[in-house]
């Protein structure tokens, strides 16, 4: 193989594909060549580095110059200037990768965003090339399934994983080792292991940044997971709406077989494993893993109640494991440097590092991984960078539609399973979605309603009746239609459907609205009450109304209004129908005498 | 189907590509190649050394190049920067050069005193 003195690496995540890296990758490719720098500079397509904010991201190594917000014209500039002649194109830098003192360019681990951060599961996202099989062994890959092929038995695989203390990074931390010790002590001709990629909660991109980037890393996993539990066939179940990672998990499986790393007699060990990628056509209700095994059989994607679990009675009735796909990129990790290593990360009941994918109003929106015990204020104002335009911060919501959010009050408990279910809160799957004083609570917790009443199965009363109402009260309330009692209503519907629903999409449905209710229970009065929403967010509860004093009456307003609610005559104050006003603002942008204000 | 040994063999073949994109440790070799260091000659010497780290396969010399070094009559310049050690530049350096450069310097760590500055320098003092 030929080797290269300078490596470009381009972000072909999501974010920076669709902010145009395909056409860089080409760009690159296309200077490169033309000046003569093909044999000595190599380009390549990597997965998310994280700072979604600032891409699309292109980091050249062996410098560690860090690109930001790389546009097809710079592309020149760098080739001519940084390859051909050595000098980093210091005003294309990314702000803070360089020394503000010294004017040096930092490495990356120095720069704010990434020094904090503690990359296991994202270890290779970034550094390695998701489409080269060659490039994942160099960086450490199959070392941790070539160990437990000769050297552990079974009993021991499960016993460090269930020593590590690694929990479920899909939401719920039920512990992995002992999910695994079940499915190894159920009884069954044939097992199956399950990946569960059916990332569903709006704002959340941590487990498709992973195959995107590390395809390998879960592939893998899996495999030390069937030989842990004795199973020789496992599924990865994807969305469909994640094209690219769907695309790199395939390309993936298909050189793990050409390597003989899946398939029958593996690294002649006698082992036989195999896998295949199932696409779910986004259902949210799939993520659940019941429902999750039924969409696999091809059946409609349903919970059943449990017990019998999965680990007994699961796909195709078989002993099933199921884990997320997080939790499958930390195994190889703990597998190589030992349960000890893994647990002395984190807190004493959430070991290890969590993923997160910041979203809302924050500065560095993009894809994060922190210890555990981390606190949400570091998380946020350190990592993230704060909130933009100097807003102040108002809550941020963790767990997607099955989480709560949490208020200022809270901001220094540290990030771990059992704080955040204290405080309302979930840990979810990693979605964190920031607020600032902008945002209205009321209306927030209204939009994640709505989201539940579209993805409800419908298979059991309390979640597809009990979602329905609550959305409706919540619908008057944001249209100045609430009425005294609403919010008592909303509390017992709530924890009635939290303990009766079917799966966990019902009985955690109702946490957005408990929890904005329980941390900003004055702006839902001030809805219902003074009809005012505090952040001026909630349409319903606006008025347009004509100052008396401005109006000239030229009728200009009574002209442009769509559904002709403002009368009046000459020498006379107009006046707008509130009942009628659809509040489209028209007469207020055409009035010429700024007369009309909003409230 | 690859075997415990071939996937070593595969893992070391590419650590020597993707070595770069790690830490930094180790010798790291520097060209100069700015407008003065092209236009001397400072490509050639660039592959040259390349062509040999790689055929000796050393794994922690990283080959990088860098701006103008300042003393553009002597260009082309390399320089070798070894951990714990003063840094060796090496001037009006050819291609066939650097296969003792490489040898004599960062193998064995006896740098080639009549390539360097130092010696340049001598030089044109006696003239």
């Amino acid at each position: 193989m030929e080797t290269f003195r300078s490596h470009v690496m381009i972000c072909g995540g999501t974010g920076c594909h669709s902010s145009g890296s395909g056409d860089l990758i080409k760009a690159f490719e296309e200077q490169i060549k033309g000046n003569g720098l093909d044999k000595e500079v190599k380009v390549v397509r990597t997965g998310c580095f994280g700072l979604c904010e600032v891409g699309p991201i292109v980091v050249i190594y062996p410098e560690g110059a860090f690109y930001s917000r790389v546009k097809a014209e710079d592309v020149k500039e760098i080739v001519e200037e940084h390859l051909l002649k050595g000098r980093i194109v210091k005003h294309l830098l990314y702000h803070d990768s360089i020394n503000e003192n010294s004017g040096d360019i930092k490495s990356l681990n120095e720069v704010n965003f990434y020094k904090k951060q503690k990359r296991i599961a994202l270890k290779n996202c970034g550094i390695i090339d998701p489409e080269n099989i060659d490039e994942y062994l160099a960086f450490d890959g199959y070392k941790a399934l070539t160990k437990v092929l000769t050297e552990m038995t079974p009993e021991e695989v499960i016993k460090t994983v269930k020593d590590s203390g690694l929990r479920g990074r899909g939401g719920a931390g039920f512990p992995t080792g002992l999910k695994w010790d079940f499915c190894y002590k159920a009884k069954g001709d044939k097992k199956y292991v399950l990946c569960n990629a059916d990332e569903g909660d709006p704002g959340a991109f941590m487990d498709r940044s992973v195959l995107e980037g590390d395809p390998l890393a879960v592939i893998e996993a899996m495999t030390i997971a069937g030989y842990a539990i004795g199973s020789d066939q496992g599924f990865i179940y994807v969305r469909a709406e994640y094209p690219i990672a769907v695309q790199r998990l395939q390309h993936a499986i298909k050189q793990a077989r050409e390597y003989g790393l899946l398939g029958k007699n593996i690294l002649e060990t006698g082992f036989d494993f195999d896998l295949e990628v199932r696409l779910g056509a986004g259902a949210f209700v799939c993520g659940e893993e019941t429902a999750l095994m039924r969409s696999i059989e091809g059946k409609r994607g349903e919970p059943r109640p449990r017990p019998p679990f999965p680990a007994n009675q699961g796909l195709f009735e078989k002993p099933t494991l199921l884990n997320n796909v997080e939790t499958y990129a930390n195994i190889t990790q703990i597998i190589l440097n030992g349960a000890d290593w893994f647990s002395a990360i984190g807190t004493e009941k959430s070991k290890g590092t969590k993923v997160f994918a910041l979203g809302g109003k924050i500065n560095n929106t993009g894809l994060v991984e922190i210890p555990m015990g981390m606190t949400l204020r570091e998380v946020l104002f350190d990592v993230g960078g704060g909130i933009p335009n100097g807003k102040k911060f108002k809550a941020a919501q963790t767990g997607g539609p099955s989480g709560g959010c949490i208020p200022t009050s809270k901001l220094d408990i540290p990030i771990d399973y059992d704080s955040l279910v204290s405080i309302g809160s979930m840990m979810g799957s990693g979605g964190l979605i920031v607020m600032d004083e902008d945002n209205c609570m009321v209306d927030i917790a209204r939009f994640f309603m709505e989201f539940i009443v579209e993805e409800s199965c419908g298979k059991c009363a309390p979640c597809r009746i009990g979602t329905k109402r609550m959305k409706e009260i919540l619908d008057r309330i944001v249209a100045g239609k609430g009425v005294e009692g609403d919010i008592e209503k909303l509390e017992e519907l709530g924890n009635m459907l939290k303990e009766s629903a079917l799966c966990g999409l019902g009985q955690t449905a109702p946490n957005p609205v408990l929890s904005t209710i329980r941390y900003f229970r004055d702006e839902y009065e001030a809805h219902i009450k003074d009809k005012r929403c505090p952040a001026g967010v909630c349409k319903g509860l606006m008025r347009y109304t004509i100052i008396a004093d401005k109006c000239k009456s030229c009728g200009i307003c009574a002209k442009n209004c769509p559904v002709s609610c403002i009368s009046g005559e000459k020498k006379v104050p107009y006046v707008i129908d509130q009942d009628k006003c659809i509040k489209c603002g028209q007469c207020m942008e055409k009035c010429p005498f700024g007369a009309i204000e909003l409230k | 189907m690859k075997s415990i040994k071939d996937l070593e063999a595969i893992r070391n073949k590419t650590l020597e590509d993707v070595n770069l994109r790690k830490d930094r440790k180790g010798t790291r070799v520097v060209v100069g190649m700015a407008t003065c260091g092209i236009a001397a000659g400072a490509r050639p010497v660039l592959l040259a050394l390349m062509d040999e780290v790689q055929k000796r396969g050393l794994k922690d010399v990283t080959v990088a190049q860098t701006g103008c070094i300042g003393v553009c009559r002597l260009e082309p310049m390399v320089e070798v920067y070894t951990p714990g050690e003063e840094k060796v530049t090496y001037v009006s350096v050819t291609a066939d050069m650097v296969p003792r450069i490489v040898t004599e310097h960062i193998v064995n760590g006896n740098p080639v005193m009549e390539y360097t500055i130092g010696a340049a320098e001598n030089n044109t003092d006696k003239k």
